[in-house]
């Protein structure tokens, strides 16, 4: 298999989720987005791991699959206390700090 | 199998798996119905653990599988249904004006792969990219130990902070 291959993929997924946390106003869908960028840099370390026979790219997917988890739940922590205050999870609504 | 076929079973296997995870991640950022973006989600996290075991990174597709599939989708199916008054089609998902967020990761996506592409040619990965869960162990143990309990506390911290941020009063 070619290194290729999977960067590129990678490099496809990364744009696509850019373009999800750009164009959603739904907190939640931003949230699913950023997964989706996390996973596709995922793939990339194991991917790299893999290319110079090392295990150091798995152990660091290993720490991104864990922060990503700790995002999550703090992100969604944060939206839900959003939708309790304005009954609403619309983030282009949730601007008190424009000027 | 001879190496060759197994080569090419690994190129069709990868084929599949890439043409269903861009479909499904296009569906994700594009649908209305917020459920079937969770949906779709579990589509794109199960395919990124299949290319995992493709690359031999049994340990991490494993995880990959029982984290995100089986933790995040459903912390994120639980936000949806805490912060949502309807399921259905959803008006107002969306930006109305989107294309500015479609040139900028068109400009992503033509960047990363043009770097990609000419810094990384024709290389291949090695024919036997196997590595075990006693290696991960191993490394993390050791090498990356204090990574390790950096991230634990992390985990802790971020444990709290969610309750204290989403408790009443």
């Amino acid at each position: 298999m070619l290194l290729n291959q999977f960067l590129i993929l990678s490099a496809v997924l990364f744009a696509i989720g850019v373009y999800g946390v750009l164009a959603r106003r739904n907190g939640v869908l931003v949230l699913m987005s950023i997964e989706l960028i996390l996973n596709a840099v995922n793939i990339n370390l194991v991917a790299f791991g893999s290319y110079v026979s090392s295990i150091s790219g798995e152990v660091f997917a290993l720490f991104i699959i864990t922060v990503a988890a700790a995002e999550v739940g703090v992100g969604l922590a944060i939206l839900l206390l959003l939708y309790r205050n304005r009954q609403s999870v619309d983030l282009s609504e949730a601007d008190l700090m424009k000027g | 199998m001879t190496v060759l076929g197994v080569l090419v079973a690994q190129n069709i296997a990868f084929g599949v798996i890439a043409a269903i995870m861009v479909f499904a991640a296009l569906r994700l950022v594009t649908t209305r119905n917020v459920v079937h973006a969770a949906l779709f989600l579990v589509v794109v996290l199960g395919g990124v653990a299949a290319l995992f075991l493709l690359m031999g990174a049994e340990f991490v597709g494993i995880t990959q599988i029982l984290v995100y599939i089986g933790a995040v989708v459903v912390l994120f199916l639980f936000g949806i249904m805490l912060t949502r008054t309807r399921i259905g089609n959803e008006e107002g998902t969306d930006h109305p004006r989107r294309l500015p967020a479609v040139l900028a990761a068109a400009l992503v996506a033509t960047i990363t792969i043009y770097a990609v592409v000419t810094g990384f040619g024709d290389a291949e990965l090695p024919a036997d990219t196997r590595t075990t869960t006693a290696e991960v162990a191993d490394s993390i143990f050791s090498t990356y130990i204090v990574p390790f309990e950096a991230v634990s506390v992390l985990l802790l911290a971020a444990l709290i902070g969610a309750i204290v941020i989403a408790r009443r009063n």
